[in-house]
């Protein structure tokens, strides 16, 4: 599974509160959350990134709430995958659940800046930044969790699992 | 193995367990509430099967917009009880309960050594009693409705070892707050956090509440401290029976990543400065702030022992006149015990807004939104860039002691400065 495209890049500690705002919690429809994505930093964000692009973080990207209509906001709005230095639990596993790849990759920000193109290997984990031609290596997923995100998220993961029992 | 290790090692039914490797533990009970229960519950019809796994292990508590705020809001509180209905869950609804994390203790869905999920990252707190507890989401509470197991991997754990004696008004919110500011916002990311020492056996449950809420603060997957007399005095009267909860004590040679020795002897009322939690000074360090608002309430700080010593603090005066002072209890039994106390009168007669249980103004979806200019100073757990409203609101975090103190300056205040 390899994902491409162009960057965005964010800094330290983005929040769930700025990554979706607490007043659009009651929107149930994905496409409604992803109007107001990264809201609280970017007002033009959905507009960059409804060709499909790749979000790189630097430490603990998606720290705070447990809202899963944090990625699902991202998801919808175009974001492919999102790379980071590290991750907040919640919003990791959230996003394993939902279908949107994430992976940690110590030293990503200092290779990439926005509108750079980057290639992620999931398999391998292995990031490249076509633009510079740098690579770096991210922490591979584990083959369960890779399962997931090729079954398009825990949901369908699961359905096909109790199926077959 | 350290207590967290023992019962994710029971939970998944093996002898031992490593930090690092992966479990498949039983789940004891999940909660999901009015912000995350209705994706959850879409995802748990996409899954295909008609019935959760176990009725009595799943909680709904309406407390984040409560009552409805708007008709979308209204819509999905209806859809939470439909669904409860259908599947023959229990779901506190508006004036039965309150905020979640106050509510599933009072309720007696928390016992020592229990796994609990829940849908809201301070589930952690529930750790005050020797639980293992954390964080999930939506659609994976979904999954754990429908498998009542969850994959965990076994945190490293960090123990804070807490010595010495509290001075007046320095309460336990100081020392989660000095804690964070230390260790950092991701400084115990994926890990454990284990809360020890005299300072914390002496603590009452309302403060072990406190300090576990706010472990996800730093990023922690859990917070937990063992369980002793205080624990079982609280829960007796809240579950069906009290077992022996001798097992839940980290082995003299458990692993820890590293322990951090903390005295607070000298501890001074701390603040976290907007917008990070780890932003914290002592209230000396912090200068003058001028305030538009104080709020004093949430899961972090609206118990029975919040309230008293911010009516104490506010008895026979009047809040400084431009301070919107919110008083919101955690739950509806705190708030009838604040009535027993005529702790109630106290706030209205200074001039405070006592509102029913809610979170109410800690996410800004609801009331007591700030905005742009405003300052808050508030006793919730989280400041962040538009947490409560405007994104050019600034919010300070401190105590119920510092936040009534600065009610009645009018500007951040030393609560040791009030002669009460
Ligand atoms: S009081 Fe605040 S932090 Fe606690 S559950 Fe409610 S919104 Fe979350």
């Amino acid at each position: 599974m390899k994902v491409e495209g162009e960057v965005i890049k964010f800094g330290k500690n983005i929040d769930t509160d700025v990554i979706l705002p607490g007043k659009w919690l009651s929107l149930i429809d994905p496409k409604d959350l992803a109007k107001h994505a990264m809201e609280g930093l970017d007002p033009d964000f959905p507009q960059k990134a409804k060709k499909g692009i790749i979000v790189v973080g630097d430490r603990n990207f998606g720290c705070g709430s447990s809202r899963e209509q944090a990625p699902l906001a991202l998801k919808y709005a175009g974001v492919q995958c999102i790379v980071a230095e590290s991750f907040a639990r919640i919003f990791f596993r959230n996003s394993i659940n939902i279908g949107l790849p994430v992976i940690e990759c110590r030293g990503i920000t200092a290779i990439v800046k926005d509108w750079d193109e980057l290639t992620v290997d999931l398999e391998t984990g292995k990031i490249t930044n076509r633009t510079t031609n740098q690579s770096l290596q991210g922490t591979k997923l584990p083959p369960f969790i890779m399962e997931i995100l090729t079954d398009g998220g825990l949901i369908e993961n699961l359905r096909k699992r109790m199926n077959k029992k | 193995m350290n207590i967290t290790e023992k019962i994710l090692a029971k939970a998944s039914g093996r002898s031992t367990v490593q930090a690092g490797e992966i479990v498949d533990a039983n789940v004891n009970v999940v909660m999901v509430h009015d912000l995350t229960g209705p994706l959850a519950i879409e995802a748990f019809k996409k899954i295909g099967i008609n019935k959760v796994w176990d009725s009595k292990k799943v909680v709904i508590i309406l407390d984040h917009q409560i009552p409805a705020e708007s008709v979308k809001m209204a819509e999905l509180h209806k859809m939470l009880r439909k669904f409860a209905k259908e599947q023959n869950i229990r779901l506190y609804d508006v004036g039965e309960g309150g905020i979640c994390h106050q509510v599933m203790p009072e309720k007696g869905y928390v016992e020592p050594g229990m796994v609990i999920v829940g849908a809201d990252s301070h589930t952690c707190t529930y750790g005050a009693f020797g639980a293992f507890a954390t964080g999930i989401g939506s659609t994976e509470a979904a999954a754990v409705f429908a498998t009542g197991k969850i994959w965990l991997k076994v945190p490293e754990t960090i123990k804070f070892n807490v010595e010495g004696q509290f001075q007046r008004y320095v309460t336990p919110k100081d020392l989660i707050l000095y804690i964070i500011g230390k260790v950092g916002v991701d400084g115990a990311t994926y890990k454990s956090t284990e809360f020890t020492g005299s300072t914390v056996r002496n603590m009452s449950i309302a403060g072990r509440m406190t300090l576990c809420n706010m472990a996800v603060e730093m990023g922690a997957k859990n917070g937990i401290v063992e369980p002793d007399e205080t624990t079982i005095k609280f829960l007796s009267s809240r579950i069906a029976k009290t077992s022996d909860y001798r097992w839940l004590k980290s082995d003299v040679n458990s692993k820890y990543e590293k322990t951090i020795e903390i005295n607070v002897d000298d501890l001074e009322p701390q603040v976290a400065c907007p917008s990070s939690v780890d932003n914290v000074k002592s209230i000396s360090k912090v200068g003058n702030v001028e305030i538009n608002q104080a709020f004093i309430g949430s899961c972090t700080n609206g118990r029975i022992e919040d309230l008293r010593i911010a009516a104490q603090i506010l008895k026979g005066k009047k809040v400084k006149q431009g301070v919107r002072t919110l008083v919101i209890p955690a739950s509806q039994e705190v708030y009838a015990q604040a009535i027993k106390e005529g702790l109630i009168e106290v706030f209205t007669d200074a001039g405070a807004l006592v509102c029913g249980a809610t979170c109410g103004p800690c996410l800004g979806g609801h009331i007591g939104l700030l905005a742009s200019g405003e300052v808050c100073v508030s006793t919730s757990n989280r400041n962040f860039i538009g947490r409560m409203g405007s994104p050019e609101a600034n919010v300070y975090l401190a105590s119920p002691a510092t936040v009534a103190a600065s009610a009645l300056k009018g500007s951040l205040t030393d609560p040791r400065e009030v002669e009460a």
